[in-house]
């Protein structure tokens, strides 16, 4: 590790104590004016344990550790593990994204290739790329009628674009010297797209599905809060309706993290196919 | 008839020309380099020779053969050694060889590659990728490539431009080393006049554009083989070389104006030889341009 990362970290750290220290002292029981009776006070609601309100650290931590020790449990709809929810989250994100890759890389590989389809498709591409993806929701429950699928529906659309648009540029803009060389030593159309076109656009490509599941995952959690039934984002309502927000915190985090693994992950991928010229 | 024969060939982009009745014919296994200014046309003829480009006007035809397209006959040097960044040197000659002889197993194609890899001097550095590798390395990588199919003639655009002296200088041994070993026919375009004198057995000298022509082919009359560090002794070579840079720098350009006229067949110029004929006749003195 070099000296820079060293310091880096440990200023991250830093950071960190000084946003806990916050919370801590925000967090910390006020003292309570003395009531007159215990009696009073209990028609106060005073005297019992507070569970709503802004959790102190250690009521955070209690909560963060029993959901890690437990994450996986199911009684019943309304109680399950964060692992399951975060598994329902995943599974629909998982799906409406390698839906999208298998429609937005081989069109992409024909809009890049084909100036006029380029031209003919971009209005169409144009307005409705801006549109936000819930805006579809009841378009897709109307028609889909099945509330998991339009989930899955929804976080296809909003990944589709980037990678549509960044596959078609990846492709039009690989060097003609290398489809020179191609076409100079006869390649095949197959041989070419796959041996030279693909690899020479991927990178171009893994940017637009790195933006694209940067997407897929911040609509989850809103899609999930609309539609309901499981999910990380129907957890994160959930609790809210119950006034637990330990739990919403928790679930807060939770995202993150995640977000930032699924992202690391096409990072690698990125990485892999990145060529330096 | 001729291994290699270009027939009134011409190049338009609308009403404009950039090159028009081009005739030329070349001979198997002889290195022709063309010389001119930029902008006369010498990457469109060599593009047309490839297949890569479409002659308005005119037809080329190898070995009997009209050239209509790109063909594993003609091997290709790009100006921009055009290398593919995310294969090794061996696996950009093995994407060649494979598109050659598609039938090859691994270990004929390996083979196949590694001699062509260790003929340019390239031996320990196959699993380097373009980018790992200088300048000079990737030009020889991409001249590997072209001579590793085999092909019937050679094209080559402005090969060592981009490179330093004295890599160039090593290179252009090693290209006439493989070139007098294998017999290849070259055609190369060039700006470099000591380049062609070393290399060509015959220089085409190009008029300036638009509406350029070939003007005239000087053969090269020093013996073969030529020796760059010697060759400079030979008072033929200057004889050469100031026919060739006097034709770059006052007559070139007198074609388009009509003050030269444009020959229908370039006619065969040996400077310094008791039977050469008198370069084209100049009705005016011009001052130098550059």
């Amino acid at each position: 590790m070099t000296l820079q990362s060293l310091k880096a970290a440990l200023l991250s750290l830093a950071f960190l104590g000084l946003f806990l220290c916050i919370w801590h002292a925000a967090t910390l029981p006020k003292a309570e004016s003395q009531a007159p009776s215990d009696e009073y006070a209990k028609l106060l609601g005073k005297g019992a344990k507070k569970s709503d309100g802004f959790p102190s650290l250690g009521q955070m931590g209690e909560v963060a550790l029993g959901h890690l020790r437990d994450p996986a449990y199911d009684r019943g709809p309304n109680d399950k593990g964060i692992a399951i929810q975060l598994g329902h989250s995943l599974a629909r994100v998982g799906a409406g994204y390698l839906l999208a890759i298998l429609f937005a890389v081989p069109l992409g590989f024909l809009i890049g290739m084909s100036p006029l389809l380029y031209q003919a498709l971009n209005p169409f591409i144009q307005v409705l790329k801006p549109i936000s993806p819930l805006a579809w929701m009841p378009l897709a429950l109307y028609t889909i009628k099945d509330s998991s699928i339009s989930g899955i529906f929804v976080i296809f659309i909003c990944s589709v674009w980037p990678m549509l648009i960044n596959t078609a540029f990846g492709v039009a803009s690989v060097r003609r010297d290398w489809l020179a060389v191609a076409k100079t030593l006869e390649v095949k159309p197959l041989r070419k797209a796959f041996a030279v076109i693909l690899p020479a656009a991927a990178p171009t490509i893994l940017t637009g599905m790195r933006i694209s599941i940067g997407i897929a995952w911040l609509v989850i959690v809103a899609a999930e809060m609309l539609v309901g039934g499981t999910g990380i984002g129907y957890f994160v309502w959930n609790e809210w309706n119950n006034l637990n927000l330990t739990n919403v915190i928790f679930a807060i985090l939770v995202i993150g993290v995640m977000g930032m693994l699924l992202d690391l992950a096409i990072g690698r991928l990125q990485k892999a196919v990145t060529y330096v010229e | 008839m001729s291994f290699l024969q270009i027939q009134g060939l011409a190049r338009r982009y609308g009403p404009a020309a950039v090159f028009e009745g081009v005739n030329f014919s070349m001979e198997r296994g002889e290195f022709v380099c063309i010389i001119g200014h930029s902008g006369c046309g010498k990457t469109t003829i060599l593009n047309i020779l490839a297949g890569l480009d479409v002659a308005s006007e005119g037809v080329v035809v190898m070995d009997n053969r009209e050239v209509a397209g790109p063909s594993l006959d003609r091997g290709v040097v790009f100006q921009g050694h055009a290398l593919m960044p995310w294969l090794s040197a061996m696996s950009n000659i093995s994407f060649a060889v494979k598109s050659r002889w598609p039938d090859w197993n691994r270990i004929q194609v390996q083979t196949h590659c590694q001699k062509f890899l260790d003929l340019v001097g390239l031996t320990g550095a196959e699993h380097k990728k373009p980018a790992q590798l200088s300048g000079g390395m990737k030009q020889r990588v991409g001249i590997a490539r072209a001579f590793a199919i085999q092909p019937k003639m050679l094209l080559l655009d402005e090969p060592f431009g981009a490179l330093d002296a004295l890599t160039r200088g090593t290179i252009q041994d090693e290209l006439l080393r493989i070139c007098a070993a294998t017999h290849q026919t070259v055609f190369m375009i060039t700006h470099d006049v000591d380049e062609a004198i070393l290399l060509a057995d015959r220089i085409l000298l190009m008029s300036n554009g638009p509406n350029a022509c070939i003007a005239e082919a000087v053969e090269n009359t020093l013996p073969k083989p030529r020796d760059r560090h010697s060759i400079h002794h030979d008072p033929q070579y200057y004889r050469i070389r100031n026919h060739l840079v006097d034709f770059l720098v006052n007559r070139s350009r007198l074609y388009q104006s009509g003050e030269a006229a444009r020959p229908a067949h370039p006619p065969l110029v040996r400077p310094g030889a008791e039977d050469a004929p008198p370069p084209a006749p100049v009705r005016k003195i011009v001052n130098l341009r550059h």
